[in-house]
């Protein structure tokens, strides 16, 4: 049996160098302000953070190791379940890899309905994002504004796609059906909506004066970190790497649309907020060009009835709302994948929050996880 | 210098926590733009998307009869074994045998609405039906058999 002095004692031995005085918190895995089931063991001086250690694996459903045994057909519902905010982008990228083992060329109508889709998507993974995150701090009312247009972008995906979430809209060589006859007129109706209320986001929440305290200055990760740790989309876009797929290597008609990549040069916690609040911008200056221009044809592709990749290596890569999303595909020339790598943003933007915590408070360290905006099927997979 | 810095900073803090109120002082005013939906007060009312994805249903026409061939396509498609399709041989006026369509076994429990069935019907024999209340006290009763009983296919579908 133990006494209580042996127990104090036990406890101490989870810290790293079994110095007297630290302290080992577990948050997770069942934590609310971690949205998901993460589990972060941090160690303590005082209230100053010496260690975040992530530990993975509660929710592995091993999605890799299932599409295996998933025909190329098959396969991309799956990957709906990874990212669940982007689920859109998640299986654009695979049917993406599968067009190009194949060589399929996607019909324009397809590509454009495809974009529009995509950067809807962004728009409504952001702003569930910028719900949360105000709810992370502790403001609970933004949480209901975010979520009043986002509803909006979910009838939208609900009338042409079938499913408010994990769509599966996506598949080789185009798209599953055509557009709703009245999917141009909504989404024109959502861009005047989202357009009168973004500036209220502003009024709430960006121009708070204790938001602000709480995020500038806060979770600092320069450039060479964020390049070093691999972060990707608005984590590193907010400590100034230029690192925006849409932009850099274009697919599908994004080469034939204008906008501008979000930079931000500050790599603070209020830097990566003001990224996914201009790029939800951006995201509607991509709709507004394309959704009058979608052209007439096929929506999908002539495929044949069961596809077989030839023997060889697939790569794409995708921008999601988190970062960049690669999927590697290896062929033995079957009906099945032989391998599949997903290479997902998350679990890289998760990895620079060691980095970033250590030495800050941990009443930041809620802050800081929020703008990592991570959503934890996508980290464990 | 100090004590005017420091009135200016709760000047803006102050000015900037009342935009913020204002905003939520519009919405309370207002309830008009509530868009909250009284779920299920309002099921009566309750109109779901054409495309929405809530269940597999084999539609029947009026002679009670239905369009599946027993092809398999749909088994072949689905990614999760939902769907299990058990033919058997009908006797033909000319004598010949002919395969058809004894049970659709629809396991409702392993779907994921993924609509991949319906797309690979040739028949169009399969749709997704818009209800979604699918919830019951055992689990056995999710197993459903799509095809009504005594149904036929109907005539002319190959």
């Amino acid at each position: 049996m133990y006494t209580e002095t042996q127990i104090i004692k036990d406890t101490t031995q989870f810290s790293s160098n079994g110095h007297e005085g630290e302290l080992v918190i577990n948050v997770g895995p069942q934590h609310p302000a971690t949205h998901g089931v993460l589990h972060l063991v941090i160690t303590l001086n005082g209230e100053t953070i010496k260690k975040v250690e992530p530990h993975l694996g509660y929710i592995h459903r091993s999605i890799e190791k299932m599409c295996e045994s998933l025909t190329y057909r098959q396969f991309i519902y799956v990957t709906s379940r990874m990212d669940y905010l982007s689920a859109h982008m998640n299986n654009h990228a695979c049917a993406m890899t599968v067009e190009k083992g194949l060589q399929i060329e996607v019909p324009p109508r397809a590509q454009y309905i495809r974009v529009i889709m995509d950067e809807l998507t962004r728009i409504a993974s952001h702003e569930l994002w910028w719900g949360a995150m105000a709810m992370d701090l502790g403001a609970f009312t933004p949480f209901f504004y975010a979520f009043r247009e986002r509803e909006t972008i979910n009838d939208i995906m609900e009338e042409t796609c079938g499913a408010r979430l994990t769509m599966n809209y996506m598949v080789p060589g185009g798209v599953m059906a055509d557009i709703h006859p009245l999917f141009q007129q909504k989404v024109k109706d959502f861009i005047k909506l989202f357009k009168s209320k973004i500036d209220e986001y502003d009024e709430l929440v960006t121009g708070n004066i204790i938001f602000q305290n709480r995020m500038k200055g806060v979770g600092l990760l320069s450039k060479e970190d964020a390049i070093s740790y691999g972060c990707s989309g608005p984590v590193a876009r907010g400590s100034g790497v230029s690192c925006d797929i849409r932009k850099l290597y274009p697919y599908e008609v994004y080469d034939k649309v204008a906008f501008d990549e979000v930079l931000e040069n500050e790599g603070d916690s209020f830097a990566r907020y003001m990224v996914r609040v201009r790029e939800m911008h951006q995201s509607i200056r991509i709709i507004e060009q394309l959704i009058d221009n979608i052209p007439e044809g096929d929506f999908q592709a002539k495929t044949k009835a069961v596809l077989k990749l030839p023997k060889g290596e697939f790569y794409t890569r995708v921008e999601t709302a988190r970062g960049e999303l690669g999927v590697y595909i290896v062929s033995e020339g079957g009906t099945t994948p032989y391998r599949i790598k997903f290479r997902s943003p998350g679990f890289s933007n998760l990895s620079a929050l060691d980095h970033m915590a250590r030495g800050s408070k941990i009443g930041d360290l809620m802050a800081m996880m929020g703008t990592l905006d991570l959503v934890i099927p996508d980290i464990d997979r | 210098m100090f004590i005017k810095e420091y009135l200016t900073d709760i000047y803006k803090g102050t000015k900037s926590l009342l935009t913020g109120m204002k905003r939520t002082g519009y919405y309370f005013v207002r309830p008009r733009e509530i868009i909250t939906e009284q779920y299920p007060d309002n099921r009566e009312t309750l109109v779901m998307a054409e495309r929405f994805r809530g269940e597999v249903v084999m539609p029947h026409d009026a002679n009670n009869e239905h369009a599946c061939t027993g092809c398999t396509a749909c088994e072949l498609a689905c990614p999760n074994a939902t769907i299990k399709i058990i033919t058997k041989f009908d006797i033909t006026p000319e004598g010949k045998k002919k395969k058809a369509l004894d049970t659709f076994v629809y396991h409702l429990e392993l779907c994921t609405m993924c609509g991949l069935c319906v797309e690979a019907c040739p028949t169009a024999a399969i749709k997704m039906g818009q209800n979604f209340e699918h919830s019951v006290y055992d689990r056995s009763q999710l197993t459903k058999k799509l095809n009504n009983p005594g149904s036929k296919i109907r005539e002319g579908v190959e």
